[in-house]
Formats: C-alpha cells, structure tokens, sequence
C-alpha cells in the first residue's frame, strides 16, 4: 500500500507544519513506529548530513546527531555559529547555505532568526530540515509530539487535548494544535489570561472546525481528555510575586490525576522547571521521557523518508516478509 | 459635467486613479512619494460621489501605470479605477484588483526576520479578513494587518 502513493519527503525540505498533511503525518509515524521496533543501522551509509545549529540548542542536536548515527549516516557541522568562523566572519546565511548544501547531503539547521529555513530552503540544493527557527517553526517537534500521542493511544483521530501552561508563546503548542486539526481533535485550553491562545490560532482552528474551550481549572479538565500537554510558564514574563499565583495554578501533581482515565498520558516538551511535580514521574501516566526518546525516532523516520527514494518499497517488502 | 472634474485640473499625459475610498487617498500618495519622489500629483479628498458617497482621487502626472504597479497600490484602494491617460484621453481603463502576493515592496514589519539581513526580496501572501486585508509573510510566516503597511 505504501508503495503505490507518491512520495512525499523524498528530496524535500521540511521547513514548516504548514508543508505537512494527513497522509504525510501518517508516513513519518509509520517509518517511526517500523525503526522503533526493527533499528535500520546502515540505511543512511555513505550519506553525510549537516548539523547547522547557528543557534545553540543542545536537545534538538543531540536528538538530530543520534538520529543520524542510528541509520549510520555520517555528520559535519556545529553546534552553535557564534564559536565558528562561520559567525564571526560575517557570512549571510544565503551563502553559507550554498556552500554547505554542496558538501552535504541533507542539512539539519537551527537559526535564531524567523523564516532562516525558509530561506535557506530556496537557496539549498539538497533537503532542509528546520530544527527552528526563531520563535516561528519547529516541525520536528510536532512530529515527534504526533508519533507519541499516535503511540499513547493507537491513533490521532478524534483525539482530546488539554493544553496548559503558556499558550501565547509556545510555537510548540500552536503547532501542535494546528496539525492535530487535521484528525478532528477537541482541545481544551488551561493557562492565565496573559498567556492565553493567541486570537490567530484560535481564528484558525475555527475556520478548520476544530472544537476547543478555554478552561479555568486544571483539574477540571483532567478526566475529559486523552493527553495532558503541560508546558512551562517562563518566570521572565511575570513580575515575582504574580508568577509564584500563576505558576502555582498550573502545575500537575501526583494527586491531581487521580481521578485521570486510565489510558490519560502527560506529555512536556522539556526541559520542565516546576510545572511537573517529580511525583508525577512514578504514575503511569508520566510519558514525558518516552516523548523525548520518540523524538530520536520521529527524526530518524523523517530523514529515512527524505534521503531514501526506496524507502516505501523496502518496507513494503519487509512487511510482507514479517507476515509470511 | 460632474463637480469634482472641475476641482482637479486635466492631465495630459499619466493616470487617474477613481474611486479610492475616503481617507485611503493619503497613504496611496505616501506610496506614489516613495517610490517617486519627483512625483507631480493633482489630489481630491472627500469628493462627492454618487455611489461610494465620498471618494478620494489622485491624478498622477506624466506616469502611466502597469496593471503591476496598480495592483501594489490597491492594498490601499481595492476596488478603485485607474485611467491612463495620454494626449488628454482615457486609453486603458481598469478596476484595481487586489494581487494575491506582493514581492520586494514593503519591508517586513517582524524585526528578527531574516529578510533584514539576507539579500531577499520581500514576499507577502494577501489574505482577506473581514473589511480588513492581512499580509502574511512567506519566511516568518507571521500576519500583519495591510494598516501596518501604510
Ligand atoms: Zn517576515
């Protein structure tokens, strides 16, 4: 079945949530689920992909560079273009870009600034992968957040999400919301005045028939859905003594989930400051550190789907032999 | 003879853009003013007019405009007419239509997007929202509202 549709990634760029569809998502999940279980350790040799992280971001390479070295591609690059010469040189990113997309076969970049990805994607002669850019996309992320809801309960249709925390200013959660419009999800928002969903990516979900309701109580909410998505509320934004009111409010203990369905994960972008009580970590529920392993394999699928043209085929293959 | 043609004078040779809607006429000359300093304009605020009740108009001397540059303008007056004029007479005639993208016009209002610091052209998707018009970005994908643009 795989085999018979189009490819979707092969030799393309991943720059933001809005390039990816249903099918699409469906694809990488797939790749994901079959890597988690069945490790593909020479699938990427002799390709040689670029880490650009132009901006440090040590969680996302390090997730990146292991996803690479599982399928046994081999990497260049840095860790953070300040220290390079790279940075200091004063090179635009439009010419480093040409020249990397001439050594490498695929280029992982981070950058500090809005639309780097986008950029470098009209400039790039082989893939990009955005690993973010400034406060505008992280796709990987989402797809990682997808493949761990889609693993949580076996599906992402008609799944229910309550987001708590910072809604305002997570690229995490708007992303999240906005894929997960495409399985027709119902979200219930949690999270303080000042930080609420903004009016755009409400007007959004709207016009794609999403149902959400914008909570007060974060217990209130918790026997209603499938997935806790806790994020955390960043002290900058608030003067002290407000943050320790907010703060207090939107954190989850063990005792909280009490009354959780059974089958209720509890997922956090990481790295979580308080919002997570360590209580939580020995419930059942806690799925947080699986979501990160995920991320090493939601990674692993994407870059097996762009680099590989067969791809499709050889699993297609390989599943037929598991069944026989 | 209708009374705003005679409170402008005739042009010769350019364009005359009708119909703008009432208070839009300013920043369509902050615009004709950018991109021409040298521009000579002949200009009517407030005009009377049958059906929009009061319009704005803008006679733009010795420029005949594209149908290109027309559509960069009607971010600021969709709907309005331009008429392009040589020796006196009305040689084109067309309504204004709102363009689908604007390239390379208008810096991007988001100051840590990499337009600002990369050799790149500008690109914004124009998006209807209510009486409103948004622009939105192609690289940081972010929306602004057309009134930030005036
Ligand atoms: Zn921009």
């Amino acid at each position: 079945m795989l085999s018979s549709s189009a490819p979707v990634f092969s030799g393309k760029h991943l720059v933001s949530v809005s390039d990816l569809t249903a099918d699409s998502i469906q694809r990488v999940i797939d790749i994901a689920i079959q890597l988690k279980s069945s490790p593909r350790p020479t699938l990427l040799q002799n390709k040689v992909i670029a880490s650009c992280f132009f901006e440090a971001s040590t969680r996302t390479r390090l997730s990146f560079e292991t996803a690479v070295q599982r399928l046994g591609g081999s990497l260049i690059g840095f860790a953070d273009a300040g220290n390079t010469s790279m940075g200091k040189k004063g090179e635009t990113l439009s010419d480093s870009i040409q020249m990397i997309s001439r050594y490498a076969d695929a280029i992982i970049m981070r950058h500090p600034q809005e639309g780097a990805a986008r950029l470098a994607s009209e400039i790039s002669s082989v893939p990009v992968i955005n690993g973010g850019d400034g406060a505008n996309q992280h796709p990987t992320q989402t797809l990682l957040d997808l493949f761990t809801i889609y693993e949580a309960r076996g599906s992402l249709e008609g799944v229910k999400v309550a987001f708590v925390g910072d809604l305002k200013y997570g690229r995490t959660v708007h992303s999240l919301a906005q894929a997960l419009a495409l399985f027709g999800a119902k979200y219930y928002f949690v999270a303080p005045d000042a930080l609420a969903m903004p009016d755009y990516i409400q007007e959004e979900l709207l016009e794609a028939g999403v149902q959400f309701e914008c909570v007060d109580n974060l217990e209130d909410v918790i026997p209603l859905v499938d997935i806790l998505y806790m994020t955390r509320v960043q002290k900058e934004r608030f003067d002290p003594t407000e943050y320790m009111h907010i703060a207090s409010k939107y954190v989850l203990t063990a005792a909280m989930l009490k009354n959780a369905p059974e089958h209720l994960k509890v997922l956090h972008p990481l790295p979580r400051v308080d919002e997570i009580d360590v209580s939580v970590d020995k419930t059942p529920h806690a799925f947080y550190f699986q979501q990160a392993e995920n991320g090493v394999y939601a990674r692993q699928a994407l870059l097996a789907l762009t680099l590989c043209p067969n791809l499709d085929k050889q699993l297609l293959t390989s599943r037929e032999g598991g069944q026989a | 003879m209708s009374i705003h043609k005679l409170q402008v004078e005739a042009i010769q040779q350019g364009t005359v853009i009708d119909h703008i809607p009432a208070g839009n006429g300013l920043k369509i000359i902050n615009r004709l003013q950018l991109l021409n300093s040298d521009v000579r304009l002949t200009v009517g605020l407030n005009l009377p007019s049958g059906e929009m009740g009061c319009k704005d108009l803008i006679k733009v001397d010795q420029w005949r405009f594209t149908q290109d540059e027309a559509a960069e303008l009607a971010l600021f007056a969709p709907n309005a007419t331009i008429n392009v004029i040589n020796d006196y007479k009305v040689v084109d005639k067309f309504r204004m239509s709102q363009p689908e993208e604007l390239n390379g016009l208008f810096d991007c209002p988001n100051h840590n997007c990499i337009t600002h610091n990369e050799p790149v052209d500008t690109k914004f998707y124009v998006r209807n929202s209510g009486a409103d018009m948004k622009l939105r970005c192609h690289y940081c994908e972010r929306s602004f509202s057309s009134a930030l643009f005036g």
